[in-house]
C-alpha cells in the first residue's frame, strides 16, 4: 500500500511539526548555540566576539569560584538526595500501612511539595533569622546564644539542605506509594504466614521491589539538584562568599548580573554535559534491570 | 499486616504522626503570623488576637491583583498550548509510522533531561531576537512543547484499541475527528492528571520567569513576591508571610478541596 504509507509519512510529520519546532527552538537549537558560544568571547561594543578555542574553558578551570560552585552542588546533592529519598519511602510505608487519620498524615508529607520554593523560602528565612528568628528564640530557652544561620559559610549550606529535603521528599513518596500500591498483597500474607517480621519483609520483599521506582526517584533527585535555586534569590543570594551559591545559580549570575555570556555559555556546557552524564546513567541502569528481569 | 501488634508498632504509628506534625508545621507557622499582629510573631499566646491587617498591608504593597492575573494568564496559555502540541505529536508518535519516528522520539526525550530553565543565556538572547522578552508569551512559548506531555499522552494513546479507530474510519471520520471523538475522550484522565502537574509547575515556576520579565504587568506571582518579600525590601515579616500565603492561597486551597486527585494525578505522572 504504497500511497497509504506516504500519506502515513506525510501526517505524521505534519502531526509533529508544531511541537517540533518549538522544541527545537527552545532545546535543541540553545543546547547546540550554548556549546558553540562558549568557543567565543564575549562580544562588546568596540569589539565582536571572536573565536578563542578553549581559552573560556581554560579561565573556568582556574576561576575559583567556579570550583567552589562545583563543590557545593556536590555537597547539596550528597546532603538532599540520600536523606529525602529515605524520608520519602518511610512515609510512603506509613502512609500506606493502617494507620489512623492516614489521609491528614499524607496531605502533611505531601502539602511542602505544591508550594512554589520562593514562598518555602520566604517562610524559611525567618527560622533562620539571627536572634528573633524561630530556631534562635528556640535555642535560647536552653540558653544558647543567637547564630547568624545564613551569614555563617559554615552553616549556610546545611541550612539550605534542610530545607531542600522538607520540600522534596513529600514529593518523592508519591512515587513510592505507587510503587507500594503495585505491589500485590498476597505477598504479605505469605510472609505473615511464613512468621517472617516487618522489617525482613521490608528488607527481603518491599525494598527489592520497589527498586526501579528508588531508581527514578534518585534520577529525578539528581536532575533537581542541578535545576533547582529559586531558594538561593530569598535566602543568601548565593552568599556568603558564594558558600551557598549552585551552579545553575551562578551561571544567572555570570550571565545576567556580570553580562558575561560567553563564560555563562561555557559554564552551561558543564551543566549540560553533567545532565547528558545522568541520562547516560540511567539509561544503561534500565538497561541492566531489563535485563535482569 | 504482618506484625501489627505490639510496642514497636505503636512506637512507628506516633512516629508517622509526630513527622506529619513536624512536616506541617512550617505552614501552620505561617498561618499563624500572617493572622496575628507583628508582636505575636514569635509569641505563641493562644489568646492573641486575629486580625487580616497583614493581607491588606501585603495587598496594599504590591500589585497582586496583577500578579494572579499574568500567573493566571500564564498557566493557562501554556496549558492550552501544551495540550495542543502533546495531543498532535503524541498521536504521530502513537498511530503513524513514519520513518525516523524513533529518532525523532529520541529528541523529544532530550527535553526531559535538559529543561529550558537549564538554558537560560541562549533562550533569553531567542527572546530578544523575537521582540518577547517581557511578554507573558516570553515566559510561555518554551515549555509549550513539553516532552512529558508528549510522552504521557503517547503511552495512553497507545493502549486506545486499533478497530475503535478503525470503525470511526469506516464510519467516514477524518483523522481530526478521529482524534477529537475517539482518543481524546479516553485519555480524559491523563489530561487531568498532566493539567494539575502542569499548572501547579508554572504557578510555582520562577527562574526563567524572573529572567524575563522585568515590569508589573507581566510578573507572574511567584517573581512578584520575590521583589515583596526580599530582605532588603524592608518590609515588616508579618506582611511579607501574609503576602506568600496570598500566593499560594489559590494552589493550595486546589490542593486541599482536591486533595485526591492531585495525588493521583501526581502518582499516574510518575508511574508512567
Amino acid at each position: 500500500m504504497p500511497s497509504s504509507t506516504i500519506r502515513n509519512q506525510a501526517y505524521g510529520w505534519l502531526l509533529l511539526t508544531p511541537a517540533a519546532i518549538f522544541l527545537i527552538a527552545f532545546t535543541h537549537y540553545p543546547a547546540i548555540a550554548t556549546l558553540g558560544q562558549s568557543f567565543f568571547s564575549e562580544s562588546t561594543v568596540i569589539r565582536p566576539a571572536e573565536f578563542v578555542g578553549l581559552e573560556n574553558y581554560q579561565i573556568m578551570l582556574t576561576d575559583e569560584v567556579f570550583w567552589k560552585v562545583v563543590r557545593n552542588n556536590i555537597w547539596y546533592a550528597i546532603g538532599t538526595i540520600p536523606a529525602s529519598v529515605a524520608l520519602a519511602m518511610i512515609m510512603a510505608i506509613w502512609v500506606n500501612g493502617k494507620l489512623a487519620g492516614r489521609g491528614l498524615v499524607r496531605m502533611a508529607y505531601f502539602t511542602p511539595t505544591i508550594l512554589p520554593m520562593i514562598a518555602v523560602a520566604n517562610i524559611w528565612l525567618f527560622f533562620y533569622t539571627p536572634d528573633i528568628g524561630l530556631i534562635d528564640q528556640f535555642l535560647s530557652m536552653f540558653g544558647f546564644s543567637g547564630r547568624n544561620w545564613l551569614g555563617n559559610p559554615e552553616t549556610v549550606l546545611s541550612c539550605i539542605i534542610v530545607m531542600t529535603i522538607w520540600k522534596e521528599a513529600g514529593f518523592f513518596m508519591i512515587f513510592y506509594l505507587a510503587a507500594l500500591q503495585s505491589i500485590s498483597p498476597e505477598l504479605e500474607e505469605a510472609a505473615r504466614i511464613e512468621g517472617a517480621g516487618r522489617w525482613y519483609y521490608f528488607r527481603r520483599v518491599t525494598f527489592p521491589l520497589i527498586m526501579p521506582t528508588t531508581l527514578f526517584v534518585l534520577i529525578n533527585a539528581v536532575i533537581n539538584s542541578f535545576k533547582l535555586v529559586d531558594h538561593l534569590f530569598i535566602l543568601t543570594k548565593g552568599g556568603p562568599d558564594n558558600a551557598s551559591s549552585l551552579l545553575l545559580y551562578y551561571i544567572y549570575e555570570v550571565a545576567f548580573s556580570f553580562f558575561d555570556e560567553a563564560y555563562a555559555a561555557t559554564l552551561t556546557v558543564v551543566l549540560l554535559v553533567t545532565l547528558a552524564i545522568i541520562a547516560i546513567g540511567q539509561f544503561l541502569l534500565m538497561d541492566k534491570r531489563v535485563h535482569y528481569r | 499486616m504482618i506484625g501489627y501488634h505490639g510496642i514497636g508498632v505503636w512506637l512507628e504509628k506516633a512516629a508517622a504522626w509526630l513527622l506529619a506534625l513536624l512536616w506541617i508545621s512550617p505552614l501552620i507557622y505561617a498561618f499563624w503570623a500572617a493572622f496575628h499582629p507583628a508582636i505575636y510573631a514569635t509569641r505563641f499566646d493562644l489568646l492573641a488576637p486575629l486580625t487580616l491587617d497583614n493581607f491588606r498591608e501585603a495587598w496594599s504593597q504590591a500589585p497582586f491583583a496583577r500578579y494572579y492575573l499574568n500567573t493566571f494568564l500564564l498557566v493557562t496559555g501554556i496549558l492550552i498550548g501544551q495540550f495542543v502540541l502533546c495531543t498532535l505529536a503524541a498521536y504521530a508518535f502513537a498511530r503513524f509510522e513514519f520513518s525516523g519516528r524513533n529518532i525523532a522520539f529520541a529528541l523529544v526525550l532530550v527535553q526531559l533531561m535538559i529543561m529550558p530553565e537549564v538554558l537560560i543565556v541562549e533562550n533569553y538572547s531567542t527572546m530578544s531576537k523575537l521582540g518577547l522578552v517581557d511578554t507573558i508569551s516570553g515566559i510561555g512559548l518554551p515549555y509549550i512543547a513539553s516532552a512529558f506531555g508528549i510522552f504521557l499522552l503517547r503511552q495512553t494513546f497507545k493502549t486506545v484499541p486499533q478497530e475503535l479507530e478503525d470503525a470511526a474510519r469506516v464510519e467516514g471520520c477524518s483523522w481530526l475527528q478521529v482524534l477529537l471523538k475517539v482518543y481524546v475522550p479516553l485519555a480524559r484522565s491523563t489530561y487531568l492528571a498532566y493539567g494539575l502537574v502542569s499548572v501547579s509547575y508554572h504557578w510555582n515556576n520562577f527562574l526563567w520567569p524572573l529572567i524575563i520579565t522585568n515590569s508589573v504587568e507581566t510578573r507572574p506571582l511567584t517573581v512578584g513576591l520575590a521583589i515583596f518579600g526580599a530582605p532588603e525590601s524592608g518590609v515588616e515579616w508579618s506582611i511579607i508571610t501574609a503576602g506568600t500565603l496570598l500566593a499560594v492561597a489559590p494552589l493550595l486551597l486546589g490542593f486541599l478541596l482536591f486533595q485526591r486527585q492531585f495525588v493521583q494525578s501526581f502518582m499516574r505522572a510518575g508511574i508512567k
